[in-house]
């Protein structure tokens, strides 16, 4: 409804809504544009009225032309996997270990299989289906992978998953396990990323989810900074700390908040922006320590093998958006890490996976070298569950094993209390 | 020493449709220098005012990224290929 047309970020050249990602004229990327006509504040009505709580409650500022997917779409009459709606968590206990104030913890771990891609996925597939492509397909680090063949098996539509051959076990069984064709390619994340850019010209039939359909993907990561505002009663948080891998999340939430935002569906401006990447694979965060405005590509080597993009696509802008909210773009090591997802796990009750362990480090850095004023309120979006990447966390901590007899319990824990 | 450009689809507006031209060159500079003589409206895509290619042009020499390599100086042996992508987000 509110979907007007796709648009260049570099030249500002217009296009239809079909299934383009390139300028033609720069090589710029697409993104979509919307026109909310004279009473934007409608929208925040309908939102208020809605008794939807997936992602597609925010419909006016998603990318379909046939309002949301299912029995009531003029176009995708299939309603997939319910997407978003995930909590936003208190962390007082977490808070407090840091000597913050306030700490919000938004736990997207709780989507249909596990991850932030499930957003993204949900308005890639709908508006696939009513471009009538038939098959979905990506290049992932894992957790889009996930999303994909799942996606597809809701929909009943083909997917296509296209892996680094070294990812976690757990992400590639969590893929095949829905019937997706799982490729796994004998490269790095950007080696899978460029094949599955020149099979996608090839099969103009499939829908690359992040590739020919990035414009309306990329749309969906919004709904996090749009659930944020809402949670938190129509306000905006003073501060925002999300991981960096390509760019894209980072960037969409910053575009969600602004865009309420510009349209005065809330008070106040984008937050401080906060970006977060493993040292192991840190071309963003190296791009922001040296006053780049563009990022020199690296050979990424991290546990943090979701956030393992070494040319990430969206990294001039997430610099830019970085920059402009006076935020930074931080780098945490591989101990740091293990050590996030410990806290995370042992202040909150939630347990993240590896890029939720850079996030929450991040805070960590960020909250010992008082860079966080004493009144803020920070929210740090946690992307992933700490199942999919159940090998870090081995060795972290000791359990006790002991014969079947009283005695020997007693025993036990007397010489741990002691120790 | 002939070297093969492949063209991604986006491009192919400037090449009168063809998927891959045939051009002379020892570096990527002197083949892309090439490509554009026989392509005069692709430079005006891939490159900005100052001759520098656009932030969001990659090049690869037989699947390597050239900044892992000497940038637009990259030697190009005979009957290599350079492949012309946008960069892609995703994850």
């Amino acid at each position: 409804m509110a979907v007007d047309k796709l648009r260049c970020k570099e030249c500002g050249a217009s296009y239809a809504l079909a299934a383009l990602y390139v300028c033609e004229q720069c090589f710029g990327p697409l993104e979509a544009v919307y026109d909310h006509g004279e009473d934007p504040a409608a929208a925040k009505r309908r939102i208020q009225a809605s008794s939807r709580q997936d992602l597609w409650r925010y419909a006016d500022f998603l990318p379909l032309a046939g309002g949301p997917p299912g029995a009531g779409s003029r176009l995708a009459p299939r309603a997939g996997l319910p997407a978003g709606g995930t909590p936003l968590i208190r962390a007082d206990r977490l808070a407090e270990a840091l000597g913050l104030r306030e700490v919000w913890v938004k736990n997207d771990a709780a989507n249909p299989t596990h991850s932030f891609k499930d957003r993204v996925v949900a308005v890639a597939a709908a508006r696939a289906q009513e471009l009538g492509f038939a098959a979905l397909a990506c290049a992932s680090t894992g957790n889009l992978g996930n999303a994909v063949a799942a996606a597809g098996a809701a929909l009943g539509v083909p997917a296509y998953v296209f892996i680094p051959h070294d990812l976690e076990e757990q992400k590639v069984l969590a893929t095949g396990v829905y019937g997706a064709n799982v490729v796994s390619i004998r490269g790095n994340y950007d080696d899978v990323n460029r094949l599955c850019t020149e099979i996608s010209a090839e099969h103009d039939d499939w829908a690359f989810v992040n590739i020919n359909m990035r414009p309306y993907y990329s749309e969906g990561s919004k709904t996090v900074a749009f659930e944020i505002i809402e949670q938190l009663g129509w306000e905006l948080p003073d501060r925002c700390i999300a991981p960096i891998a390509s760019g894209s999340l980072f960037t969409k939430i910053h575009r969600g908040f602004g865009e309420w935002a510009e349209l005065g569906l809330v008070e106040g401006g984008p937050p401080i922006m906060n970006g977060a990447q493993a040292s192991g694979c840190a071309p963003v965060a190296n791009a922001f320590a040296s006053g780049a405005d563009f990022c020199q590509p690296v050979k990424p080597s991290t546990i943090a093998k979701s956030l393992a993009i070494g040319n990430p696509a969206d990294g001039p802008y997430a610099l830019d958006y970085a920059r402009a909210t006076g935020g930074t773009i931080e780098a945490v090591d591989d101990d740091q890490i293990r050590a996030g997802i410990r806290l995370l796990a042992e202040t909150t009750g939630v347990f993240t996976e590896t890029a939720g362990g850079v996030t929450v480090a991040v805070l960590s850095e960020l909250a010992r070298r008082g860079e966080i004023d004493a009144d803020e309120r920070v929210v740090i979006v946690i992307t992933g569950d700490g199942l999919k990447t159940l090998d870090v966390v081995r060795g972290t901590f000791d359990a006790i094993e002991i014969e079947p007899s009283y005695d020997a319990f007693v025993a036990a824990t007397s010489t741990t209390a002691a120790a | 020493m002939a070297v093969t450009v492949r063209i991604p689809t986006q491009l192919r507006a400037a090449t009168g449709g063809a998927s891959e031209a045939s051009v002379e060159g020892t570096t990527v500079a002197e083949v892309l220098d090439g490509l554009f003589a026989q392509f005069g409206e692709l430079r005006d895509r891939i490159a900005d005012e100052r001759g520098s290619l656009r932030r969001f042009v990659n090049l690869y020499i037989a699947g390597e990224d050239i900044r892992f390599l000497d940038g637009v100086q990259t030697a190009v042996p005979d009957g290599a290929e350079l492949t012309i992508l946008p960069a892609v987000a995703g994850g």
